[in-house]
């Protein structure tokens, strides 16, 4: 008799090559682990775009200010359900929150997100739009009329003084968030950048690497919602505002690029053991992913691009167009520079001798359609934040 | 100057303290009541982990009946490797004592999971042999003794 899980085997040893150890034939980290660092990027990203609106006061980004917040915080409450839907038993995901061991980093990640989202996101929308809140708690019947109280926990003083105080309060907790915005993106990257046993991890430069292209990411989405949103509330999208979210994005593009750039070639020039495996890796199965996806695709090409808008002042149509292309670029390969890190991180054995292989399921809760669920829903909080708190009918500001 | 205190600050501390008396309120609650038997983990999860079905017993179960393969396998360069990397699970085996219940080996492709040639694998950590060119159409066992190797059967 030949027992099932020899003939497992042999299937299973069809997808390695070469030397791999036993526990490493199967990917433990799949797709939702690469959505999980993109998702909490695009967070930070779009948190820092607002927070120079407002610490640099740069007029012009105003009309994005608002957006910048509400899709900051539409993908912050979804950061960590493809984590939670990666446990084998979610029911026991808050258990990290109520017994967290210090030397635990996920368990410490769980309450650097609670206090970015407690103390940073929601008291920033809050103090923006309290002054409109209590307005609309006024004009608006029925449930609204309680929601809109409810929603600003009942202060309801609009005079100068105390909108003066919503002001000074709001812009403190923008000088203490934007650490805080680097704290929580620079910690996906420290998780990874931390395991010491994984070459192509381990590197501290690993949390700023990922903390620029966050920016990066974040600072596309926020281009790309608001030009969308333009068109569904059917007003003029204003070039200005793409031109200087172009400029900021073209800035913090290069950095990103010099910063992935320095990486590699320390690691070329470094050599160490591992380094024929990671050779391999990249000229093999991260080609794709690596080279023509997040380099040519996701860098390169957006960097030519942004750099030709710099000077053009040409066709107006043809400037947003491209705009638009360049916002999708980016975020094609911000998502693969996180694919990279995590499938690629995963591919090669520790052994340095071998390479196991993934394919992703389309269904299952590991699969492409859960991960695909995760970054649709965002968009659907974002519609229903924007109905909830339109940036569009706020209270006019008094200076 | 009169001290002033903006009413959205103490109505936030209020919104602040009612959520973190929650946490811990519902923190009591929560925290498996076993938690910190041991350690930093909750106790009852050992009976957990015991309570899966056993599919291994370990080579020292086999050497209750087996004691004479042991003793044939320790003289010869398969003395490292334990039964069950070759034969499987075998508790079930160790239980009922019948044949049925383990696995066999036999076959060329058995011997040649370890020992075809592989340029990843290194020369020093195992002897490996080109499996198209070694004896060809022949069984492995039919000259190795697969417990002792050189034992050759010519
Ligand atoms: C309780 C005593 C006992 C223990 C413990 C035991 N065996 Fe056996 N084993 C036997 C007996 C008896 C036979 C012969 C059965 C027969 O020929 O019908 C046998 C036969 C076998 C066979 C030959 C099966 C075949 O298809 O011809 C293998 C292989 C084997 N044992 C391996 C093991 C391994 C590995 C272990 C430890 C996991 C083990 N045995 C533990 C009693 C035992
Ligand atoms: C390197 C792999 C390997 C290891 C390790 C191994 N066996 Fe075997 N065993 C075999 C193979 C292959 C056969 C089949 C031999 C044949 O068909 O001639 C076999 C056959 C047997 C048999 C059937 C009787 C016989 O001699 O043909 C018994 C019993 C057995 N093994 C017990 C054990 C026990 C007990 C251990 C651990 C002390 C052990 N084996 C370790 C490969 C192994
Ligand atoms: C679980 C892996 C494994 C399996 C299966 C296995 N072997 Fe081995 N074999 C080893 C290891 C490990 C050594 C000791 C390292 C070495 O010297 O190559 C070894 C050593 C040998 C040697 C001695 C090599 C030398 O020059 O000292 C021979 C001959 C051998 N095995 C034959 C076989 C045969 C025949 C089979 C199939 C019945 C077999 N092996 C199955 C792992 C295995
Ligand atoms: C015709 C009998 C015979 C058969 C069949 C046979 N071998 Fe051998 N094998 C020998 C002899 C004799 C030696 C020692 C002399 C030598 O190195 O050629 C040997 C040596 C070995 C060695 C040590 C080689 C080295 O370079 O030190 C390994 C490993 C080995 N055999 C594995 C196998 C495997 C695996 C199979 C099945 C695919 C197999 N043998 C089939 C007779 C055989």
């Amino acid at each position: 008799m030949e027992p099932q899980h020899y003939k497992d085997l042999y299937d299973i040893l069809a997808h390695a090559q070469g030397y791999i150890f036993p526990n490493e034939i199967d990917l433990q980290w799949g797709i939702l682990i690469v959505v999980y660092p993109f998702i909490t990027g695009l967070v930070a990203g779009a948190f820092i775009l607002a927070s120079l609106e407002r610490v640099f006061k740069v007029t012009i980004l105003k009309a994005t200010y608002q957006i910048a917040l509400l899709t900051a915080l539409s993908f912050l409450l979804v950061a960590t359900l493809p984590l939670i839907s990666h446990l084998s038993q979610p029911q026991r995901a808050y258990e990290i929150m109520i017994t967290p061991h210090s030397s635990s980093a996920m368990a410490i990640f769980g309450f650097v997100y609670l206090w970015y989202l407690m103390v940073v996101l929601l008291l920033e929308i809050w103090f923006d739009y309290r002054h409109s809140m209590v307005l609309w708690s006024q004009e608006k019947k029925g449930v609204m009329k309680w929601v809109y109280k409810i929603l600003c926990l009942g202060v309801t003083d609009i005079s100068p003084r105390t909108l003066s105080w919503d002001k000074k309060l709001g812009y403190i907790i923008t000088i203490i968030g934007i650490p805080s915005a680097f704290i929580l993106h620079g910690y996906v990257g420290f998780i990874f950048g931390s395991i010491k046993a994984n070459p192509w991890w381990s590197t501290p430069l690993m949390p700023i690497i990922f903390l620029f292209s966050a920016m990066v990411s974040g600072i596309s989405l926020v281009l790309l919602v608001y030009m969308v949103i333009s068109r569904i509330r059917k007003i003029a999208i204003d070039l200005s505002v793409l031109d200087s979210i172009g400029k900021y994005l073209f800035f913090v593009l290069i950095l990103d690029f010099t910063l992935e750039g320095l990486d590699q070639i320390h690691r070329i020039y470094e050599a160490n053991e591992s380094f024929e495996i990671l050779k391999l890796l990249v000229s093999g199965k991260l080609y794709l992913t690596l080279f023509v996806s997040q380099g040519l695709i996701g860098t390169i090409i957006p960097l030519i691009t942004l750099a030709f808008l710099q000077f053009y002042r040409g066709r107006i149509k043809l400037r947003k167009t491209l705009y638009f292309i360049v916002g999708m670029l980016v975020l094609v390969g911000v998502y693969s520079m996180r694919w990279n890190v995590v499938i690629g991180g995963q591919l090669f054995s520790k052994s340095f001798s071998g390479f196991t292989s993934f394919k992703v399921g389309l269904i299952g809760l590991d699969g492409t359609l859960m991960a695909a669920f995760w970054l649709i829903l965002p968009f659907g909080i974002l519609a229903f934040l924007l109905w909830l708190l339109p940036p569009w009918k706020m209270a006019p500001e008094e200076d | 100057m009169k001290f002033y205190l903006p009413p959205q600050i103490s109505r936030l501390a209020i919104a602040f303290a009612v959520f973190i008396t929650l946490f811990l309120v519902a923190r009591h609650f929560l925290v498996p009541e076993t938690f910190g038997q041991y350690g930093h983990y909750r106790g009852a999860s050992l009976d957990d982990n015991a309570m899966p079905v056993i599919h291994f017993s370990g080579q020292q179960a086999c050497l209750d009946c087996h004691q004479d393969i042991e003793d044939l396998k320790l003289q010869g360069p398969h003395k490292g490797i334990h039964c069950e990397t070759c034969h499987g699970p075998g508790q079930a085996h160790v239980v009922s004592g019948e044949a049925k219940d383990i696995f066999k080996p036999s076959g060329r492709e058995f011997c040649g999971n370890c020992h075809s040639s592989n340029a990843a694998k290194k020369k020093e950590t195992i002897h490996q042999v080109n499996m198209s060119t070694k004896n060809p159409g022949k069984n492995c066992t039919e000259c190795h003794n697969p417990h002792q190797p050189w034992k050759v059967k010519k």
